[in-house]
């Protein structure tokens, strides 16, 4: 069967407190239009990276925002900043550009994506 | 000792300074340039390249011609000031040594000549002489006079926005604005004293009252002494540093040398050589579209020769190339800034395995990769496709189902390591098919097979590929009288030189001319380069741009790049079409299935 990305989840615990969100804030500094997000999922749909792997612009969006870095940067690595997403986003969130700043942002984490 | 007076002493320090700082930095530059640009500098220092390049020299960083051509008073205030003091010093030397009856007189002599050579014009030449400098002063001071003017207001002299300089500028500036006033009135009192001046000099002498000038003359003439001091030191750290290095720009330009992917001693050069006189402010669209005035080229190259650059100042940038286009210097901004962009490679490591490999179809001519974005615009694929048969030929669709990019966005980003797996993964399949040629609908792509990729095979745009069909008479299209304005694509336009081929192709159309065209075209506010700029302020791009365009009100608005497309369409100004589908929809071949045609097209537009 195809995947669609819309699997059941495990099971599990976010705690927001002991998360860190200031790298969030820091992309939402340079790119505003990233509080419009709705999570539509449109981006991913046409994702020129989606058509070859699992790479979900939505996820890897809702983690960083959750301060979940774990394997977040090799994710990101997989996006060609083509730009597709940023054009047919309904709401305007400039997509390109949340995850070009995440990638710079986590490696100043440390969270470098060197194997 | 003859012919000095202490108050030479600022003057010869300070030239001393200048000259002993700015033989440093280009020494150290020069040191600095990376290994092809030392090559072409060897390959090509004794060739016929160094006398254009002194014929330059002359023309762009004495006369000005450039800048001239721009804006004709812009160009007389700044050929009078560069080209007039040069014959100044010139002149003032020459005479010196007539005077002096030798070569090698104090240097101090020719600045500061009416003050010592009190003895009238006792010397061949003489009369004529002091006629000519004078005559040079008053050029300069004409210059200087609108200088000012362009300064308070520099809707006067024809721009819109002049460039805010910090404070070091300022003082280099303001010493810059002494230096001949000063002068004029110095060699005055001189003149007033002892009738040793031309006709300029004698005429302010004679308004100078006889009380005052023995007194003033002295401390004029230090002053005139103490201000050449102060631009002196200023200059290698003020934005006049452009006055020595734009001739070893000219130099090695006309060498050959190449701005390269990394920062080099080259792009120190071409940091220095900005006059900052903010021509590329008013060529910028987030400046006049979206309001925005402190990051452009201007600044840019300020902040990176100071080292103050920030992230928003990088990045903030169309990369549409509007303002290298008018750069008077002639300046590669729009490649230096993607050099700040660049980032650090990671040794060993490889990006986008994850690609399945495409099995490349053999025994085809043409190869035809749409791009990612023509795949947000799918009537232009429909459209090639359409072409592709109507001129029966054997093509292969090669990112109709799994695509990857061509590399470009992530270049435009500075992702430099990760754009070259990209590329050596399409060219492995690009190369594997042994095609004759390869198509391609998106002038990113375009650009980024043209420059970036090492292919066995040429490489066309559509519009190139098109025109050509229609040369050969493979397709033939009905007569159309719709009017059509063509927009071309920055990346197409200023970026890959195709201009006349899109034009070839809508002369089958009633082609309306816009104010804003070729080299002078707009952005329509999509570019990918731009990570930072609001959607709104976009919108505001593309709303100014498509004004402009849709000012004769054309039926279609003609383009050629499927992101420019994108743009458009959503503005509601006029229908947007693609080359590609203004060609398929007036295919001479299938003129009997129109109806479905259109059918096709009303749902897509």
């Amino acid at each position: 069967m195809k995947d669609l990305g819309f699997s059941i989840s495990q099971s599990r615990t976010i705690d927001l407190d002991k998360s860190d969100l200031s790298a969030y804030r820091r992309v939402v500094e340079k790119v505003p239009s990233a509080k419009l997000c709705l999570m539509c999922g449109a981006c991913t749909a046409t994702c020129t990276a989606r058509n070859h792997t699992d790479f979900n612009f939505r996820k890897v969006h809702l983690l960083f925002r959750r301060g979940q870095f774990e394997g977040l940067a090799e994710e990101l690595d997989k996006c060609m900043l083509c730009g597709k997403c940023r054009l047919v986003c309904n709401r305007g969130v400039n997509t390109r550009a949340i995850i070009y700043n995440m990638r710079i942002i986590l490696e100043n984490l440390n969270y470098k994506s060197i194997k | 000792m003859m012919n000095y007076h202490p108050f030479v002493i600022p003057f010869t320090v300070g030239a001393l300074f200048l000259f002993g700082v700015v033989f440093y930095k280009f020494y150290a530059w020069i040191a600095a340039l990376d290994r092809k640009q030392k090559f072409m500098v060897k390959q090509n220092i004794f060739s016929f390249k160094t006398i254009r390049a002194i014929g330059e020299i002359f023309r762009e960083a004495l006369v000005h011609h450039n800048i001239y051509k721009k804006n004709p008073v812009l160009g007389y205030m700044h050929m009078s000031l560069a080209f007039g003091w040069f014959l100044l010093i010139v002149v003032g030397k020459i005479k010196a040594s007539l005077y002096a009856g030798t070569f090698f007189e104090p240097p101090w002599l020719g600045i500061f000549f009416n003050f010592f050579a009190v003895d009238g014009h006792a010397f061949s030449y003489g009369e004529m002489l002091t006629f000519t400098m004078d005559f040079l002063l008053l050029i300069i001071l004409s210059g200087l006079a609108l200088a000012i003017i362009k300064r308070v207001k520099s809707s006067l002299l024809g721009m819109r926005k002049t460039t805010k300089h910090s404070r070091f500028d300022r003082i280099a500036l303001s010493s810059l604005w002494f230096i001949f006033p000063l002068r004029l009135m110095a060699e005055s009192t001189t003149a007033s004293l002892h009738g040793n001046g031309g006709f300029l000099t004698n005429s302010v002498g004679h308004l100078i009252p006889s009380a005052i000038a023995p007194y003033a003359e002295l401390p004029l003439w230090w002053a005139y002494s103490i201000s050449l001091f102060v631009f002196f030191v200023a200059l290698p750290y003020s934005r006049y540093m452009h006055i020595p290095t734009e001739v070893v720009l000219i130099l090695l330009r006309n060498w050959g040398a190449d701005t390269g992917e990394q920062l080099s001693g080259y792009t120190d050069i071409q940091l220095n050589s900005c006059s900052r006189c903010g021509i590329c402010i008013d060529a910028c669209q987030l400046n006049f579209a979206a309001g925005i005035s402190d990051v452009q080229s201007v600044y840019f190259v300020r902040d990176a020769r100071y080292k103050t650059l920030s992230d928003e100042v990088v990045n903030n940038c169309l990369m549409c190339g509007r303002c290298s286009n008018e750069c008077p210097v002639g300046l590669e901004l729009t490649l230096v800034r993607q050099q700040f962009r660049n980032k650090q490679e990671i040794p060993g490591k490889f990006y986008y395995e994850y690609t399945e490999p495409v099995e490349s179809k053999a025994g085809v001519d043409v190869i035809y990769y749409a791009g990612c974005m023509t795949h947000l615009t799918p009537s232009i694929i429909i459209s090639m496709k359409k072409i592709f048969e109507a001129a029966g030929v054997n093509y292969w669709f090669m990112d109709e189902d799994k695509g990857v990019c061509c590399g470009r966005p992530l270049r435009q980003q500075g992702f430099i390591q990760q754009s070259k797996n990209l590329v050596i993964k399409n060219s492995r399949i690009i190369n594997s098919a042994r095609a004759k040629l390869l198509v391609t609908s998106c002038p990113i792509c375009y650009k980024s097979f043209r420059e970036e990729y090492n292919l066995n095979l040429p490489v066309m745009h559509h519009t190139e590929y098109i025109e050509g069909l229609l040369a050969d008479g493979r397709i033939t299209l009905n007569a159309s009288n719709v009017t059509v304005v063509y927009h071309d694509p920055c990346e197409l336009g200023r970026g890959a030189n195709i201009y006349e081929q899109p034009r070839n192709i809508l002369r089958n159309f009633s082609l309306i001319e816009s104010d804003y065209e070729k080299e002078n075209s707009l952005c329509c506010g999509g570019s990918l380069s731009d990570a930072i700029l609001d959607l709104r302020l976009q919108l505001k791009i593309r709303d100014h741009a498509l004004g402009e365009l849709t000012k004769d009100k054309p039926e279609v608005l003609v383009t050629a790049c499927p992101l420019c497309k994108k743009s458009f369409v959503h503005g509601n100004k006029a229908r947007v079409m693609d080359i590609a589908e203004i060609v398929a929809g007036n295919l001479k071949v299938i003129a009997r299935k129109k109806q479905s045609v259109r059918k096709e097209e009303l749902q897509l537009v």
